[in-house]
């Protein structure tokens, strides 16, 4: 196949690991630097994504005794070669999002973006990276923000799912604006602090079932984002709900707007449905894909939604959502590709352009 | 399109015969005070005094204020006092008569199971449990009750069962879906245990009172609670199926009552593609997931998505399974759903008769030899 | 068509309703600061009685936290779901595009007129000197 004729593909999202925490400590000031070193604080890996559990790395991924996803040379085999990707933005999940010291969590999340930029972006330059923010303090996120935003290659903000907090609520609205400032999005991403049992019924027993879940506290924060009024009060501002699934989203627009039209004088600064929101503000990472497996379902899919601006092409690398070479699911529309995995993620994240020209 | 009329979808065939409601809320005239004549006298001054301690911030009402008086139709307030649900007569003629209703189930609400003292709980659910048959059933051959139980003490729970069960006046076992922790725990099995021994099904109703409504905190508004609920739908099914009660269970039956139907769909794929990668966390799950979800599993309808396009709700019906799905009105409650009209796309005669009665008379337990509506 | 007496303008003080059947089809008129307004008297979500519900403003809000409420007694809010309707307009708030209600003319008219006709007035008692809500279906 010719240059012209291979398919352009964006990874919306990928994930590259933290090795150990001795990598983060020279981007530490001293204070930090002696506290995790004489404390022993060397594992911060997130309960969300138990680095040996099936799902944290597809088998083939794994390579024996690596934090999934931490080798460069892994990456570019299996991502940028192994599923024909020009452009992939990456985020590394690690423990400053979900530090109870809201002052440890931004040392950590500060030293991860650091590392991201020196170990990643500068090695390989079709990596992107999402700025990783203590959420557990917005001002101090809101810096980091600021900080980090001068460089070109972060292209996102991320936050978790499950936080203290819900995401609508104006005490996070300084990280909503300086995104907003920056012209960058809000990705989501699957994952909680585990401040709260993971579901409204309490802990279930199993890992299964906590990821099994996930949808359903992206679609509570989706819910708090209309209903606090955020896409109103930051207008230019994208969401994009990262490793939630996408076939949820239409039962949750059609119930959301159901009840907004009833009940919406609660929130009057609210002026359109849910669903109008949804279409016009948030995106969807296609991985894990909980859709149908026949195309002319999956065409229904996108009709549902109402617009097939929403999806982003994502392979969640190296976490095991699909097998073989093709993270586009069976059945999807052949058409579609180009949409979701080129368009699409240039009209989300402004910055992609400017590595184009 | 502007719509300034309405069209009638239910098939008539469903309509003629008589339809099944799997959701039709009692209330006691006069509150817990209606209930005194069924508890001991010790627990009288207990429910003046404290009553029933709810797990939010104020003395006697939701944490989340409700749009509408009382969660009510405004319509629905009976003219001689009491509140919505209080009156079998008002009842009778908004609903049961003018839509056809040959069963419904009862579902009272808010008393016991809630009740974070299992011991005045477990005395409540005993005095709701009596009530509904005085009040309502036994006045009233349409309607079934529900035996409600103090979920959260199961020794209790299985006692107040073994003491209803022979008495088929109760078509099933209500249980809340805020429960302290997901339903498939261990702590609640003598209770499916007890629900099998008497062939009856487990409703499992949205509400409660129990902790934050979201992994991620307390929501601000109504709108948001009103939504959660279907996430303690999504926690109980997945939890029944991945902690092995429908594998241990397999003639046990669950009603996902007020949660819509729609989601069940991705979630369906969802649990499948986990249990194909982490099945190995949960050897007790023999088979995916859907396999379970297609045999133990029914879910009725209100409040029922209304996609912008109406033909998509036929496609959820059928996706979900046309023998899986119940009608379910919500009477009195403010998001009722009109049997007449809430299904905005036509559904097609055959399947419209199985959503709108028959699924249910092959669900609930019945009195015996207890005709089926419409039958002759 | 014809015109339909339906009753005595002074019985429908400002901000009162009354619901009547027309025809075989329900219709409910509102007195709003003394113009009279018809509507059918039916949602079109799912077909609930109007006249049922709660008359009031609209709540609107220039931005979070800022909200407001315009327009008091000019909407009817559906007895079931809530969805709120404008009286003078038949318009919902929620999708005015989509969803409005069907509006009757209401007309007062002297009863020395209707006495002339052509009205019909089959329940109401007509008499010359009284003024009369008249509704044309």
């Amino acid at each position: 196949m010719s240059e012209e004729q291979r398919p352009r593909r964006i990874d919306c999202d990928i994930h590259v690991g933290v090795p150990a925490m001795a990598v983060l400590l020279p981007y530490m000031t001293d204070y930090w630097r002696e506290q995790f070193v004489s404390r022993g604080i060397d594992n911060m890996e997130l309960a969300s994504y138990p680095p040996k559990s099936p799902l944290a790395c597809r088998p083939d991924w794994r390579e024996q005794g690596a934090k999934p996803g931490s080798s460069l040379e892994a990456v570019r085999s299996h991502v940028f070669d192994g599923l024909a990707v020009d452009l992939a933005i990456c985020s590394a999940l690690y423990g400053g999002q979900v530090a109870m010291s809201e002052y440890m969590g931004a040392a950590l999340c500060s030293a991860v973006n650091d590392w991201v930029r020196d170990e990643w972006l500068e090695k390989e330059p079709r990596l992107r990276a999402s700025i990783m923010v203590p959420a557990q303090n917005p001002q101090l996120a809101a810096k980091e923000i600021d900080r980090c935003a001068e460089d070109r290659r972060f292209v996102q903000v991320l936050l978790l799912a499950a936080n203290e907090l819900m995401l609508g609520r104006s005490y996070y609205w300084p990280i909503y604006e300086a995104a907003q400032r920056h012209g960058l999005p809000i990705g989501i991403h699957a994952g909680s602090m585990y401040r709260y049992p993971t579901t409204p019924a309490g802990w279930p027993s199993h890992y299964l079932q906590d990821y099994a879940s996930a949808p359903q506290v992206f679609s509570a924060q989706l819910q708090s984002l209309i209903s606090e009024g955020v896409f109103g009060k930051f207008p230019n501002l994208t969401f994009v709900l990262m490793e939630s699934g996408v076939a949820w989203i239409t039962p949750y627009m059609w119930r959301a707007t159901k009840t907004w039209r009833g009940i919406r004088g609660e929130i009057p600064w609210v002026t359109r449905p849910p669903s109008a929101e949804v279409r016009e503000r948030v995106r969807l990472t296609l991985q894990p894909f909980d859709g149908p497996d026949r195309g002319e379902q999956v065409e229904r899919l996108i009709e549902q939604i109402g617009s097939d601006d929403v999806i982003l092409f994502s392979s969640d690398y190296p976490h095991w959502q699909f097998d073989g070479a093709d993270p586009i699911p069976p059945g999807f529309p052949a058409g579609m590709v180009d949409k979701i995995a080129w368009e699409n993620p240039l009209n989300t994240y402004g910055r992609l352009r400017e590595s184009l020209q | 399109m502007t719509s300034t009329t309405l069209e009638r979808t239910t098939a008539p065939a469903a309509v003629g015969a008589g339809i099944v409601d799997c959701d039709i809320h009692p209330s006691p005239r006069q509150g817990g005070a209606s209930l005194k004549p069924y508890m001991p006298r010790q627990w009288h001054d207990h429910m003046d005094q404290y009553g029933d301690p709810h797990n939010g911030p104020y003395a006697s009402v939701y944490g989340f204020p409700r749009y509408m008086p009382g969660t009510a139709r405004r319509d629905a307030w009976p003219e001689n006092g009491g509140p919505p649900g209080s009156d079998l007569d008002l009842m009778r003629s908004q609903h049961l008569d003018r839509n056809n209703v040959a069963l419904g189930i009862l579902e009272p609400l808010g008393f016991g199971t809630t009740a974070r003292n299992v011991e005045y709980g477990a005395v409540m659910c005993a005095a709701i449990n009596e009530w509904q048959i005085d009040e309502f059933v036994d006045r009233e051959p349409r309607l079934r009750a529900s035996i409600v139980v103090p979920q959260e003490d199961s020794a209790a729970s299985v006692a107040e069962i073994n003491r209803r069960g022979p008495d088929r006046s109760y078509a099933q076992i209500e249980l809340p879906s805020l429960t302290l922790e997901p339903l498939g725990r261990r702590r609640y099995w003598p209770i499916f245990e007890a629900a099998a021994s008497f062939g009856l099904p487990i409703g499992i109703h949205v509400g409660g009172p129990t902790g934050a409504r979201t992994a991620s905190g307390w929501p601000s508004y109504y709108n948001e609670e009103h939504l959660s609920l279907v996430a303690t739908m999504q926690t109980h099914l997945t939890s029944l199926v991945l902690e092995g009660v429908c594998e241990h269970f397999p003639d046990l039956r669950f009603i996902m009552i007020e949660g819509g139907i729609a989601w069940s769909i991705s979630l369906r794929r969802r649990l499948d593609r986990l249990w194909r990668t982490m099945g190995n966390e949960t050897p007790h799950v023999r088979r995916p997931p859907s396999e379970y979800m297609a045999e133990s599993f029914y879910f009725s309808t209100q409040p029922v998505e209304e996609p912008e396009t109406p033909a998509a709700l036929t496609e959820i019906f059928e996706q979900v399974g046309w023998d899986r799905v119940l009608y379910a009105s919500d009477y009195p409650h403010w998001d009722y759903d009109d049997p007449n009209y809430a299904f905005r796309g036509a559904l097609p005669d055959a399947q419209a008769n199985r959503v709108m009665r028959d699924n249910a008379l092959g669900l609930y337990r019945l009195p015996h030899g207890a005709r089926a509506p419409g039958e002759a | 068509m014809a015109r339909h007496v339906v009753g005595k303008a002074s019985e429908l003080e400002p901000g009162e309703r009354l619901a009547t059947t027309i025809r075989g089809r329900p219709v409910v008129i509102f007195n709003l600061h003394g113009e009279y307004y018809g509507l059918l008297n039916r949602c079109p979500h799912q077909g609930a009685e109007l006249s049922k519900g709660v008359v009031g403003g609209i709540a609107v809000a220039d931005g979070p936290g800022e909200a407001r409420c315009i327009r008091p007694g000019d909407f009817i809010r559906c007895p079931w779901h809530g969805w709120e309707f404008d009286i003078r307009t038949g318009q919902s708030w929620c999708d005015p595009g989509r969803y409005s209600i069907k509006q009757y003319q209401v007309a007062v008219e002297r009863g020395d007129a209707i006495v002339k006709g052509p009205y019909k007035a089959e329940k109401i008692e007509v008499s010359v000197e009284d003024d009369y809500l008249v509704v044309d279906l």
